[in-house]
């Protein structure tokens, strides 16, 4: 089979404003990981640590972006990336997080961090470490380009794998019913 | 059978149907699904949503108002109205807020079926996120603006079959939106009641029953089980029995 000889897929996977549900999601194709690692390597991935992307043939991003280190994250990723995959739905239409973006940022750190219940001499942290949040949480495709989109809250592992094999295969993701979900 | 009866052609078939019917309705009795949001077979047509859009002689109509016609030539699916359809159904999403999986309705849901059939997997457009009330005023019934898809079933059938008028739109273009018949606009001041056939016909996750949302698991209702294509034709084969 050629593609035995094929130079794999180099492969990073990130999650921002998300939670790790999606990667949880992926390694749910238990024994068909093993076949996948013959097809693609992993770049910076929380599953190696390895904490700066190189060029990459393929980037699976779980989460949305709710502060200015996502988008930054993000944009790094779309430079490194060929194809670039929302993975879920957090990262397909701001998901969960998103929840937050009829409210006032600065009324939600206010009721999270001083006036909240069982909240004593709180205080909302601003070390310059920490990332500004965002006012609103966004879809990933409002700052770049996104290739391909994977909805579901997770996407079942059966249709990450087939979004896999259709991306290694060289062909456009076909999901059928049961594989595109929203919930 | 020997069926005499006139013909339209609809893509590559030959579609006989019963003279005062609309396309849509004679598509679905030849078996062939249009996707379609505002349609309800107990109500008069209302061709608001646009999804049953198709082509007849050329001309884009709506295919549940435009009555068949013999010798009608109409387009169904070709790839610029299947587009057309998508983005229709990508609108509706970006428009409102649609969590589906922080909803009750999901897996009944038809915005949500109907973006399964056309392969929508994503919103494409830049979300609106616009801030809509809940309102949780009725002792019996949630009322979510986030996702109404202003299709007016709620509004017809509180109206024609209930006699009641709870429902009603107000406003225009961008700021249109449902309304209620209370003077203090809260749900629990109107006479809406459980029975109501209003509170069976929303399409999507507005019009909920309070402390029933979950009875069914995600994962095994309507669309879950079988595609809205496959439904529908059964509902509508149903009907006509
Ligand atoms: S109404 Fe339908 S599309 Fe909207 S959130 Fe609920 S299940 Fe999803
Ligand atoms: S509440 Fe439901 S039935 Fe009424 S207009 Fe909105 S989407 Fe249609």
């Amino acid at each position: 089979m050629s593609g035995e000889t094929k130079k794999k897929l180099r492969v990073t996977t990130s999650s921002l404003a998300g939670c790790f549900g999606c990667h949880m999601s992926l390694l749910d194709i238990d024994e068909r990981l093993v076949e996948l690692l013959e097809h693609i390597e992993l770049d910076a991935s929380p599953l190696t640590d390895k904490k700066h992307v190189g060029p990459c043939d393929l980037g699976l991003v779980e989460g949305g972006l709710c502060n200015a280190e996502n988008v930054r994250v993000l944009r790094e990723l779309r430079k490194s990336c060929k194809i670039l995959v929302a993975l879920g739905a957090c990262a397909v239409n701001g998901g969960l997080p998103a929840q937050r973006n009829h409210l006032d940022i600065r009324d939600c750190l206010q009721t999270v961090y001083l006036t909240g219940l069982g909240v004593h001499r709180g205080f909302i942290p601003n070390d310059p470490e920490l990332p500004l949040p965002l006012a609103q949480v966004h879809p990933l495709h409002d700052v770049v380009k996104i290739d391909y989109f994977l909805p579901g809250c997770p996407p079942s592992a059966d249709a990450i794998w087939q979004l896999l094999t259709d991306l290694i295969a060289g062909r456009t993701p076909q999901l059928g019913h049961g594989l595109i979900r929203y919930d | 059978m020997n069926d005499d009866r006139p013909r339209f052609t609809l893509d590559d078939q030959e579609v006989a149907f019963t003279p005062g019917q609309t396309i849509l309705e004679a598509a679905l009795a030849a078996g062939t699904y249009v996707p379609t949001l505002c349609h309800h077979p107990e109500f008069a047509p209302h061709g608001s949503c646009k999804v049953c859009t198709v082509r007849v002689n050329g001309r884009t109509q709506s295919s549940c108002t435009t009555p068949a016609h013999p010798g009608d030539v109409v387009e169904l699916h070709s790839e610029e109205l299947d587009d057309l359809r998508k983005s229709l159904v990508q609108l509706l999403f970006t428009e409102g807020n649609h969590f589906c999986p922080s909803c009750e309705q999901s897996g009944n849901c038809q915005l949500q079926a109907v973006g399964y059939e056309l392969g929508v997997v994503s919103g494409h457009f830049n979300p609106l996120f616009p801030t809509r009330p809940v309102d949780a005023s009725h002792p019996d019934v949630l009322l979510d603006l986030n996702r109404c898809i202003l299709c007016e079933l709620c509004v017809r059938a509180s109206a024609q079959v209930d006699r009641k008028s709870v429902f009603a739109l107000s406003g225009r273009g961008i700021t249109k939106h449902l309304v209620v018949n209370a003077e203090s606009g809260r749900l629990g001041d109107t006479d809406l009641a459980v029975e109501d056939k209003a509170m069976s016909v929303c399409p999507v996750g507005v019009i909920l029953r309070k402390r029933r949302g979950f009875r069914v698991p995600i994962g095994e209702r309507k669309y879950d089980r079988r595609p809205i294509s496959e439904v529908a034709l059964d509902e509508a084969e149903g009907e006509r029995r």
